[in-house]
């Protein structure tokens, strides 16, 4: 965990009091709705369909519980009882009233939360592996780096009014949890031959559409100068990157306009001018900022304690456990996943009760920390073997053991019609049915890991183009109609899935999913080859042809 | 508009030119870049001072020969969520060196002045008399900075370091 110091926590309180000027100025009339837009944005504030939206930074994934007790606080006290966790380490409030936000805010600065920068045209909140710190083979804990560079980029006095949003993903394991290729910058942590610390950087993912998959920028920048490469990038693309048109205005427009070689010269050129400045990081406060992360005092204990020996006699313990509990860098310990997609309910929400049940879980089994991934679920990161069991037990009966982790129904979603002002069709009643469909924990096993993602407008905040089967929902003659694509990816491996063909009506949507996953099933060539391995293999053309030739 | 410098509202002692505007015998003037370059020496000659309002598309570079000359850069936000003009602040004042006025023309409103001040802005055209009016108790409204730039204002690391190393020093 990374702990606020006095310097943290004083910004953290005078944005809050910048803010509440700010909604003071628009309930008066003094700010016009145009103008405060744009201010309301650099502070997580949406209007959406029915209400404000309120988006809450989860600065790489990290929560102590004092903090997810404050958040499931706001949930409670200000809006309706629950939070839904989005795919870039954020929570979103969907019922908020505006002059009730600036005490929001208050509330939750007292714990060291903030919402800066997790909407508007500006530098996002920066996300990393959920996993950071305790997933074994890693080359060291990012969030040293995350929160260096989260405070580079809050309130930065150049990059606040960007010609679009900005969202910067690091991660340092050779598995990539954080999607870093679908990033404006992507940041993988590496050595170098002197084993020195450094980034490869990616420059100019994004979904949205038009899906790029982030490139090489720069093979390895050295962690003293990764503040001026980011800095430089950015000048670049400050001072050219589109702003005729909203849809052009992403850095990866900008990059695939010049090319990666002229961005890239670009982006030297402006470096060399700034890499010798102050913007040059000391390791004295790389070791600062380490010092300020603690880490738990591990036990010594066994490989495979006799909790988890008896407990294996049990088969719904066993189908969680082997979808929920990942490998530890610490022996006799786990990285636990908890499932926020119950079968049936909308993908990523928490109630307040959940959330202060497992802050108390959090407490008792995970050294006081949880943690949030892009998947949309949540995980304990330190959780010792022997107390699986009991742990398991407990989260069953608060409706959070789901035993889906990476299966079918673990399936990413954009709020959608449901809430999105910007959406053009329904995504979460689409995941609610999926997840009736393939209820039947065996049928889903059977079938193994397949990520579905569900997009209910082209700004595709549910990632479609990623999903092993992504659905795009987008309006045709005033109707909802979905687009399906297969053989997508968003870790290390990423790549963009294709169109199988024409749209298909909303009440055809899961019959065709259907179809696609029988399809593999009789195409795999054996149990162990998954969905998007099979795609990769055969392409789309088997799978277009079964869900078409009856339609 | 009000017109902010030093913290306080002034008098604009600038006329503002169109491109085509006739010239006045004296006086001092604002005059846009595409009039400036091109004209710059008689434009310099000529009795009372010249300021440059430059567009946030065209490259500083240009003017950097006549930074010496010109007693004001005017830098231009024609909405305030364009952020160009902080780019060309910055150049302006840590890597060309510019000591003169620089002022912040177009839609300013108090949300900005922060992170104007810290661009490195000196004058404010403010759209709004409140906000004008507003403007040192908005400048104070920030006591931590986590980036350096060239305004010299000591950063959030920074002061990290001074009190490790006074701490330091007492154990």
């Amino acid at each position: 965990m990374y702990a606020y110091d006095e310097i943290d926590r004083t910004l953290v309180n005078e944005r809050v009091s910048e803010f509440r000027d700010q909604v003071k100025r628009r309930l008066s009339g003094e700010l016009t709705e145009d103008e405060f837009k744009i201010l309301r944005l650099q502070n997580g504030v949406y209007l959406q369909l029915h209400a404000y939206m309120f988006r809450v930074a989860i600065p790489y994934g990290t929560l102590a519980t004092n903090q997810l007790r404050a958040l499931a606080h706001v949930a409670r006290k200000y809006d309706r009882g629950y939070g839904h966790f989005t795919t870039r380490q954020n929570i979103q409030f969907n019922w908020i009233k505006l002059a009730e936000l600036p005490d929001a805010l208050e509330d939750l600065a007292k714990v060291g939360i903030h919402a800066m920068q997790t909407s508007g045209n500006n530098m996002r909140n920066v996300t990393s592996d959920q996993w950071a710190g305790v997933a074994p083979g890693e080359i060291e804990d990012p969030r040293i780096w995350s929160e260096l560079i989260r405070q580079h980029t809050t309130l930065h006095p150049e990059f606040s009014f960007l010609p679009r949003k900005f969202k910067i993903a690091i991660t340092a394991s050779d598995h990539d949890r954080a999607a870093i290729k679908i990033h404006d910058i992507g940041l993988k942590l590496i050595k170098n031959e002197k084993g020195e610390t450094g980034f490869e950087v990616l420059v100019g993912g994004g979904l949205g559409r038009t899906p790029f998959i982030a490139k090489t920028i720069k093979q390895f920048v050295h962690g003293r100068d990764i503040l001026s490469y980011i800095e430089a990038i950015l000048r670049v693309y400050n001072q050219y990157g589109r702003r005729d048109n909203i849809y052009k205005a992403r850095i990866k427009i900008l990059v695939h306009e010049l090319g990666i070689e002229k961005f890239s010269r670009e982006v030297e050129e402006e470096w060399q001018h700034i890499r010798n400045s102050s913007l040059q990081i000391d390791d004295e406060v790389i070791e600062d900022i380490r010092s300020r992360f603690t880490y738990p005092a591990y036990e010594k204990l066994p490989h495979m304690p006799d909790e988890l020996r008896q407990a294996a006699a049990d088969p719904d313990f066993e189908a969680w456990r082997k979808n929920s509990v990942a490998p530890h860098k610490a022996q006799g310990y786990s990285i636990v996943t908890i499932s926020l997609k119950p079968i049936g309910k909308p993908p990523g929400d928490a109630t307040a009760e959940q959330m202060d049940a497992l802050a108390d879980l959090a407490d008792r089994y995970s050294f006081g920390e949880i943690r949030v991934g892009h998947e949309q679920n949540l995980a304990l990161p330190h959780v010792a073997k022997r107390d699986l069991p009991a742990l398991w037990k407990a989260l069953d009966k608060l409706g959070l053991a789901t035993p889906n982790v990476n299966l079918i129904t673990d399936i990413i979603a954009c709020p959608g019609l449901d809430y999105c002002s910007l959406a053009n069709a329904r995504s979460i009643p689409i995941a609610q049915e999926l997840t009736r469909r393939f209820a039947n924990h065996e049928l889903a096993n059977l079938i193994g890991r397949l990520h579905i993602n569900i997009s209910g407008c082209i700004n595709a905040c549910g990632h479609h183009h990623v999903g092993h089967i992504g659905i795009l929902g987008v309006e045709k003659n005033g109707e909802e109609v979905y687009q399906i694509t297969i053989g997508g990816r968003a870790d290390e491996g990423a790549v963009l899935g294709t169109l199988i063909g024409p749209g298909v009506k909303f009440d055809e949507v899961a019959d065709v999913i259907e179809d696609i996953v029988e399809a593999y099933l009789a195409l795999r060539e054996r149990p162990e080859e998954l969905f998007m391995d099979t795609v990769k293999r055969l392409g789309v053309e088997p799978f277009k042809e079964r869900v078409y030739a009856t339609r | 508009m009000p017109l902010v410098n030093g913290g306080k509202i002034v008098d604009d002692g600038f006329v503002k030119l169109a491109v085509d505007t006739p010239l006045p015998e004296s006086g001092d003037i604002l005059v846009p870049a595409e009039r400036f370059i091109g004209n710059a020496a008689a434009l310099l000659d000529r009795a009372g001072k010249v300021g440059v309002i430059w567009p946030n598309n065209r490259d500083i570079d240009e003017l950097v020969p006549y930074l010496g000359k010109v007693a004001t850069v005017a830098l231009v936000f024609p909405t305030f969520r364009d952020g160009r003009a902080y780019s060309q602040a910055r150049l302006l004042r840590e890597r060309y060196n510019y000591r003169g006025d620089l002022r912040a023309t177009g839609q300013i409103l108090r949300d900005q002045f922060v992170f104007m001040l810290r661009a490195g802005f000196d004058s404010f055209e403010v759209k709004k008399q409140a906000d004008a009016e507003a403007f040192m108790q908005t400048a104070r409204r920030y006591s931590v900075f986590y980036q350096p730039t060239g305004d010299g204002r000591i950063t959030a690391l920074h002061r990290r370091m001074q009190l490790r190393h006074s701490e330091g020093v007492g154990t």
